[in-house]
């Protein structure tokens, strides 16, 4: 008897209508707005030629700034991912009074115009203003200095950890927690074996968006960061700088490296999650 | 192993709302006993609070002869089997029921080997053998309800609680889970208490049935005690189906109307009163002393039985009464129906 091959099929049957239409807007919507202006994008960077992209590539003042945007996203993210993390199970797990003002402050970040936010920032911090003029006599420099950066990345990227882990731990119910602790755990381990693991996928969400948010941040950083070439000047600056040079290729190349640094992070972590996914199931 | 639990005049309010007003009652070692009762009755607060998972507000817990609030939760050892199981959901089958042995201080902890020896038998015992690798999400209801037994009886639990420990599973696989846990009990002979509003459940599985209503225990007994000798009509009608008649009683007769209908009455309690007669305790009678005579009117299956709805004069509601032989009666066939068992209740 003849084994039945499977047929190849680009797409399984449905009952589901409206596939082809709706594939099609979101193709159109998807090319409009973020393919093709990334495709200009790349064609403007080759158009620079080999030798002229890998010099831009490699100087030191790029270098420079494409370190101190990475990690400086990386460790504002970081930072955020554990205190977002604490914010959000005070926000869930405990009543108190102002406990809405807090939770709608949260959002604050989001809505206020980054310039806005990076010159309190910088005023609070520069060495005369409140938070500043304590840590002077420590000797600590914060605005002005790559510190600065760090500040003002964690400042924009807070809300989004907030915000993806407090549905899930509102979600969670207290059984699990009753049964650990019936089970003989101690509140740590509860804590670190029961409570946490079902929350990773949502605190790696929220880390992911918190840094790429923080990478391309611009307006609140350099009111904050002082842009000294090669100390407190990020890759999106850079960016900038060049542009007003008029070296369009020269920031369509820092540009391209940056977009596939970021690519290549928040692929990999969406990996990460998917696996997870599959193997815990959504329940 | 197991220890008596002594419940002593328990009360619990949340808020306004008295979940528990006084209870008290006494689980022998290794007896298997059901918390009954209708929704918001108070039954899995007194679970919760046998469990120390909350504090009453006044009364106490003994287990033995220990105050329950001397020990702490993971002295008490005591397994616990949520509604919704609580399985941890990142951890395999074999890490959840591993749990509360890991989470011993490392002295009384067993070493790696025995604790999966342990795992391997326990998952043996509650019939889920080689599922160790699995996830919570890969298995069905049934399958999660016995890892969660697991994972509670891998503590050696001095008593064990379940909270309507099959509410969550279709019918079919209750009445499996039903028959294995009472074999379960039989093997490894914890006290147990398990919640349930199923009157059914119950009835069939546990040694005692202690019947809750609006934060009262209405009766304790062994499900005979409590089927055939309720000692309210609340645990009448919520045991099972009955029928009520108002009647009068003079002498050692009740009367409905003014025609006999229950006899050799040993209480001497006059006046009006509520007879509760279960359908299957009305049977058609050719003639007899003290019966009812009344018109067929309907003819339904219920289950394995036949049941015929009698309008009985001077009754409004129609009276169901269980057929026992396969020879039924036609619809409108007059026939006479003698009551062979009855609960009188002196009308509030």
């Amino acid at each position: 008897m003849a084994a039945v091959l499977p047929t190849l099929r680009w797409r399984e049957p449905s009952i589901l209508p409206g596939f082809g239409i709706a594939l099609g807007i979101t193709l159109t919507a998807l090319s409009l707005v973020v393919l093709i202006p990334l495709a200009a994008l790349f064609l403007k960077a080759a158009s620079a030629g080999p030798a002229d992209i890998w010099a831009v590539a490699t100087s030191p003042r790029t270098l420079a700034a494409l370190r101190l945007s990475f990690t400086g996203a990386l460790f504002a993210a970081s930072v955020n991912a554990v205190f977002g993390l604490i914010l959000a199970w005070v926000l869930v797990r405990y009543e108190f009074p102002g406990r809405r003002l807090v939770d709608a402050a949260v959002d604050l970040p989001f809505a206020l115009p980054t310039a806005v936010a990076g010159i309190a920032l910088a005023a609070i911090y520069a060495p005369n203003g409140w938070i500043g003029a304590l840590l002077a006599p420590l000797d600590i420099k914060v605005a002005y200095t790559p510190l600065g950066v760090m500040v003002a990345l964690i400042f924009i990227g807070l809300p989004f950890v907030v915000r993806t882990v407090q549905p899930v731990l509102e979600e969670m119910q207290g059984d699990v927690e009753e049964a650990a602790a019936l089970l003989g755990a101690s509140r740590w381990r509860t804590v670190f074996r029961v409570i946490l693991p079902p929350l990773y996928p949502a605190l790696l969400t929220g880390f992911v968006l918190a840094f790429a948010r923080a990478v391309g941040e611009y307006g609140s950083v350099i009111f904050i960061a002082g842009n000294v070439p090669m100390v407190s000047e990020i890759a999106p600056l850079l960016i900038v700088i060049r542009l007003e040079q008029f070296d369009y290729a020269g920031a369509a190349v820092v540009a391209t490296i940056m977009l596939l640094l970021s690519f290549a992070l928040i692929l990999a972590v969406n990996l990460i999650q998917a696996a997870a996914r599959r193997r815990f199931g959504d329940v | 192993m197991s220890v008596a639990v002594t419940i002593e005049s328990i009360e619990k309010r949340f808020e306004a709302f008295a979940a528990l007003r006084g209870v008290s009652l006494d689980i022998q070692p290794a007896e298997l006993v059901a918390l009954l009762g209708p929704s918001g009755s108070g039954k899995t607060t007194l679970l919760r609070l046998i469990a120390g998972l909350d504090q009453a507000d006044r009364g106490r817990v003994l287990f033995g002869e220990t105050d329950m609030r001397e020990l702490s939760l993971r002295d008490r050892r005591i397994g616990f089997v949520f509604q919704h199981y609580a399985l941890f959901k990142t951890m395999t089958v074999a890490e959840n029921v591993a749990f509360g042995l890991n989470s011993r201080p490392r002295r009384e902890r067993p070493d790696a080997a025995e604790i999966r020896r342990r795992v391997g038998d326990l998952l043996d015992l509650v019939q889920l053998p080689g599922l160790e690798k699995r996830y919570p999400s890969q298995l069905s209801g049934g399958q999660r309800q016995r890892v969660a037994l697991a994972r509670a009886l891998a503590i050696e639990p001095r008593v064990l609680l379940l909270d309507e420990p099959f509410g969550a599973l279709d019918a079919k696989v209750r009445k499996d889970l039903r028959a294995w846990l009472r074999d379960l009990h039989r093997r490894t002979g914890h006290t147990t208490v398990f919640v349930t509003h199923d009157q059914e459940e119950a009835l069939e599985l546990a040694d005692r049935v202690a019947i809750l209503n609006d934060g009262r225990l209405e009766q304790v007994g062994t499900p005979d005690d409590v089927y055939d000798h309720p000692a309210s009509p609340f645990v009448c009608e919520f045991l099972g189906e009955a029928n009520r008649l108002p009647v009068k009683v003079v002498g050692s007769q009740a009367f409905l109307g003014d025609r006999p209908v229950l006899g050799g009455l040993s209480q001497n309690q006059g006046g009006p009163a509520s007879l509760y007669v279960r359908p299957q305790h009305l049977r058609i009678v050719d003639d007899a002393p003290l019966s009812l005579p009344g018109v067929v009117e309907h003819l339904r299956r219920n289950g394995p039985l036949r049941r015929a709805e009698v309008a009985v004069q001077g009754l409004q509601r129609r009276l169901d009464v269980d057929l026992a032989s396969q020879v039924a009666p036609a619809i409108g066939e007059r026939i006479r129906l003698r009551i062979t068992h009855g609960s009188l209740f002196a009308a509030a």
